[in-house]
């Protein structure tokens, strides 16, 4: 069995800072709250796709990136995101096979996690409970998803990344 | 995470990460940053010469209020002197300006464009030309994250510029209010009264103006009155604030007190007086 050589991974990293730079873009007030979050799907993807080169520690890199990038609590993304790339890996076989709109759903889940787990620690760190408003990024997320995950797929083919 | 929260140990860690992604704050920010460098190269002659005429009526007319201020500090000095209590030298600045970028949302907290390295520190106060802003969050070498008086979890130590009152104003979680909760039903607040930093605590220096009372709700059957106020800093729109570096507070040494000793006494002998 010979491994496959590792390419493009400068391309898995140039996707991250894409969705760091989108996480902050200025946005009016109605984007600001509906904003997904990128950095969550495009590790979803590449989780997905690559499993073998991006995993629960390099989630857990980007989470801890995400976290300076957005100034929150050091490890609060990072925690959420483990625990999403790992889902992923065990499950990363069956939803490839998928077809979009139900690829969609199991995204919608991932993604309410990752805010479950955030509201968790921002009520455990004395943070206000945030309102209704709250959960409409991951739902914003899942209306994306298909969109996302042709343009990665277009991204990946062309510079082939293994 | 825990740590974070409660020890700030990883306060140099999480300077650092910020310092590795300040290129993405900063790309996202130059688009704007050159906007504004291309509306200024380009704007037309007369709007500029309107500008400057502008600007130095105003420059004339603060010069003119501050050499009754300075009179007014020297005063306060002789006096507070006389008092024997301890006066605040003043305060050094930096300008900083408003990075453009979007944090949480959920948070009030702004990001600006100075760091470590323009000799920033956590906890340092922020002020805009109408009042205080915040104080700052966390650092890292060419950028820092502010945390606005508006955040819900921020409180500013404040009293009352008309009698002294002292309390503590809340964040809201709206930039429009910040609440007053620990005032008794029987407290000499209005609405109108000026609220300035009061100096408690030691972390803003003392005197800023922070926010203007908007309304008092006094209820006969509750123990404290609901105190709103608004804050007078332009929390959403400036562009450009200035990071107080506060001086420690000294007392008068020992000429100085002599000196101030016999203008006293000076004053009165004098009959005239």
């Amino acid at each position: 069995m010979t491994l496959a050589p590792q390419r493009g991974g400068w391309v898995i990293f140039a996707s991250i800072v894409v969705a760091y730079m989108l996480t902050i873009v200025p946005l009016p007030e109605w984007g600001r709250l509906a904003r997904p979050e990128w950095a969550a799907l495009v590790l979803i993807y590449w989780c997905m796709a690559v499993p073998h080169r991006v995993g629960v520690i390099v989630a857990w890199l980007v989470g801890l990136g995400q976290d300076a990038v957005q100034a929150t609590l050091l490890g609060q993304h990072a925690l959420a995101y483990a625990i999403m790339a790992y889902l992923v890996l065990r499950l990363h076989q069956r939803i490839r096979i998928y077809p979009l709109p139900q690829q969609a759903l199991i995204v919608l889940l991932l993604l309410l996690l990752v805010h479950v787990i955030q509201a968790w620690i921002s009520a455990l760190v004395d943070q206000p409970t945030p309102g209704m408003a709250y959960w409409l990024p991951p739902v914003v997320g899942t209306l994306l998803w298909p969109w996302i995950f042709i343009l990665m797929r277009g991204v990946r083919r062309r510079f082939s990344v293994q | 995470m825990m740590l974070d929260h409660r020890e700030h140990l990883t306060e140099p860690v999480r300077s650092s990460i910020q310092t590795a992604v300040h290129p993405v704050h900063y790309a996202v920010n130059l688009p704007f940053d050159l906007a504004g460098f291309a509306a200024e190269r380009l704007a037309r002659r007369s709007a500029l010469i309107e500008e400057n005429a502008r600007l130095r009526d105003q420059h004339l007319l603060y010069e003119a209020r501050l050499q009754r201020l300075d009179q007014l500090e020297r005063e306060n000095i002789r006096l507070q002197g006389l008092l024997g209590s301890s006066y605040e030298v003043e305060e050094s600045v930096l300008i900083a300006e408003l990075m453009r970028v979007d944090l949480d949302p959920y948070r009030h907290i702004i990001r600006v464009d100075k760091g470590t390295r323009s000799g920033v520190f956590t906890g340092q106060p922020v002020i805009d030309a109408d009042g205080v802003m915040g104080q700052v969050d966390s650092t890292s070498r060419s950028s820092s994250v502010v945390r606005l008086i508006t955040d819900p979890s921020h409180a500013i130590p404040v009293q009352v510029n008309r009698n002294g009152l002292r309390s503590i104003a809340f964040g809201s979680g709206n930039l429009r209010e910040l609440d007053l909760p620990h005032l008794p039903n029987n407290a000499d607040i209005q609405a109108g009264d000026l609220l300035v930093t009061s100096g408690l605590a030691g972390r803003f220096p003392r005197g800023y103006p922070v926010a203007e009372v908007t309304s008092v709700e006094r209820q006969p059957g509750e123990s404290f009155a609901r105190v709103t106020a608004r804050p007078l800093a332009q929390l959403d729109r400036s562009r450009e604030m200035l990071l107080v570096r506060p001086r420690e507070q000294r007392g008068f040494d020992d000429d100085e007190l002599e000196a101030l000793q016999e203008i006293e006494e000076l004053a009165r002998e004098d009959p005239l007086r």
